[in-house]
């Protein structure tokens, strides 16, 4: 459609018009004068909350599958920390199972199980658990574990326990959750899946016994879950 | 001098006399929650930072249009808003950044200062002077969260800005320094108690000065009719 040159000009004089209002409009005088009317109140309220709810919206929408791919890049970041890249020749993300694991107490109902392949052949899993009692609430980690059952590496994720005390479980700040590396519920009797104070194999800490302990007993369970559907996860 | 008397002014206020910590004991949340170390002082200063000039420059703009009587609710819906955006933003655009500041940036909302800064100054002023007052107020809280994040790092640990450059980048590694080397630690200082105590030695001290500043300008204006009588 093409506007001939009268219809422009009548279009451009009528927003002169509506910009002279709305400049009127926004006169401090005239906005004082409006100001304790109860419409304006209203109006003014719901104007506020529409704007920043349609701003808020869109940036959402717009940003969504930015923050997951970023999400995705940090998971794929710690998987590759507890499987090594030896291990495997395929997209973890993309190669998963999901498992029930309530009765494990280890954070979820379900939980996603990522498959490393090499060749085609179930070299090793991993999975992301919680501790949901630690010392000042849950302890997010993520464990590999081998076909055989053996640990590969176990890593936390995040955590909200003691600074200088707890926070040791942090490969960062200590190597103690190096020492799961290599075991596994066959070598290591269940008694000994515990803190040496309760007589088991792992170490405390100076002044933090619960939170490795809380750990140590979730690492555990992980490790229970794994046996249960071993069949079905290294036998695809 | 470049600045004008009331920017002066402001710049005063805002990093010393009225500073938001000090002054007007505001924002101790957010405050005592991160000053573990110097850098997540620093972090949540600057995310504090951008934020506090923004709902002021915002609040100033839409000053007229909002009516007394329902002023606090928009201006928490702004700061609300303006922090949820800020939040959003920055996870996707600045991930890393994000990964660390993340936790500092949903705390700015139980920032008071903001409400504070929006209903005592920037709803009253003209644009510019609300930025201006967001920068120096913002400053001078960045200031207050380095001096007690950098206190409390040095009395707890004995290091001062470790991992400033997973904050800042590679090239801001030299700011980690180990103040006392084979300190045994003190931990009491990285827990909140030891934000309270810290906090309060530095009120102390910056009482202290003011003080002397006091003092000193009391002997000044007793002096000078003795000189300009001598002068006569």
């Amino acid at each position: 459609m093409k506007l001939d040159p009268a219809t422009i000009e009548r279009l451009k004089q009528k927003i002169a018009v509506y910009r002279e209002f709305l400049r009127n409009w926004l006169e401090p005088s005239n906005l004082a004068q409006l100001r304790p009317k109860l419409e304006f109140q209203t109006g003014v309220l719901a104007g506020f909350a529409l704007i920043a709810s349609v701003l808020l919206g869109v940036t959402n929408c717009s940003t969504e599958g930015t923050i997951q791919r970023r999400l995705d890049e940090d998971l794929k970041k710690s998987l590759e920390e507890v499987v090594p890249p030896a291990l495997y020749d395929n997209d973890m993300l993309l190669d998963t199972v999901s498992i029930p694991s309530a009765e494990y107490n280890i954070g979820a109902n379900e939980t996603t199980v990522y498959i490393a392949l090499k060749s085609g052949q179930v070299t090793a899993v991993c999975f992301k658990f919680t501790a949901p009692d630690g010392y000042s609430g849950a302890i997010n980690m993520i464990m590999g574990i081998d076909r055989d059952g053996n640990i590969l590496g176990v890593r936390v994720l995040s955590h909200k326990e003691t600074p200088g005390l707890g926070d040791k479980i942090e490969v960062a700040k200590s190597d103690w959750i190096l020492n799961f590396v290599g075991r596994s519920l066959d070598n290591l009797a269940p008694a000994k899946w515990a803190v040496k104070k309760d007589g088991g194999e792992f170490d405390q800490f100076a002044g933090a016994t619960i939170t490795p302990r809380k750990s140590v007993q979730a690492i555990y369970r992980g490790l229970q879950l794994f046996k249960a559907h071993q069949e079905q996860l290294i036998n695809p | 001098m470049f600045l004008s008397e009331t920017y002066r002014k402001i710049a005063a206020d805002g990093i010393w006399n009225n500073n938001i910590v000090f002054g007007q004991n505001l924002a101790l949340c957010p405050l005592l929650a991160v000053t573990g170390t110097a850098t997540n002082g620093l972090g949540m200063g600057l995310a504090t930072l951008v934020v506090i000039i923004a709902s002021n420059g915002l609040i100033s703009v839409t000053r007229h249009l909002i009516p007394s009587e329902i002023r606090i609710p928009i201006f928490v819906l702004l700061i609300a808003a303006l922090v949820t955006l800020v939040d959003i933003l920055m996870n996707a655009w600045a991930h890393e950044l994000y990964k660390v500041l993340g936790l500092f940036i949903a705390l700015i909302v139980t920032n008071c200062a903001l409400l504070g800064r929006a209903e005592a100054f920037a709803s009253k002023q003209p644009v510019k002077h609300a930025l201006w007052d967001g920068l120096m107020m913002g400053l001078g809280f960045l200031l207050v969260l380095v001096a007690l994040g950098a206190a409390r790092e040095i009395s707890a640990s004995g290091t001062l800005f470790a991992n400033a450059s997973v904050l800042l980048g590679e090239s801001f590694r030299f700011l980690e320094v180990t103040v006392i080397p084979n300190y045994k630690g003190f931990l009491l200082m990285a827990l909140p108690p030891g934000g309270f105590i810290m906090l309060a030695f530095l009120i102390v001290g910056k009482r202290l000065i003011d003080q002397k500043i006091a003092e000193r300008k009391v002997s000044i204006t007793v002096l000078t009719p003795v000189i300009a009588e001598e002068e006569s």
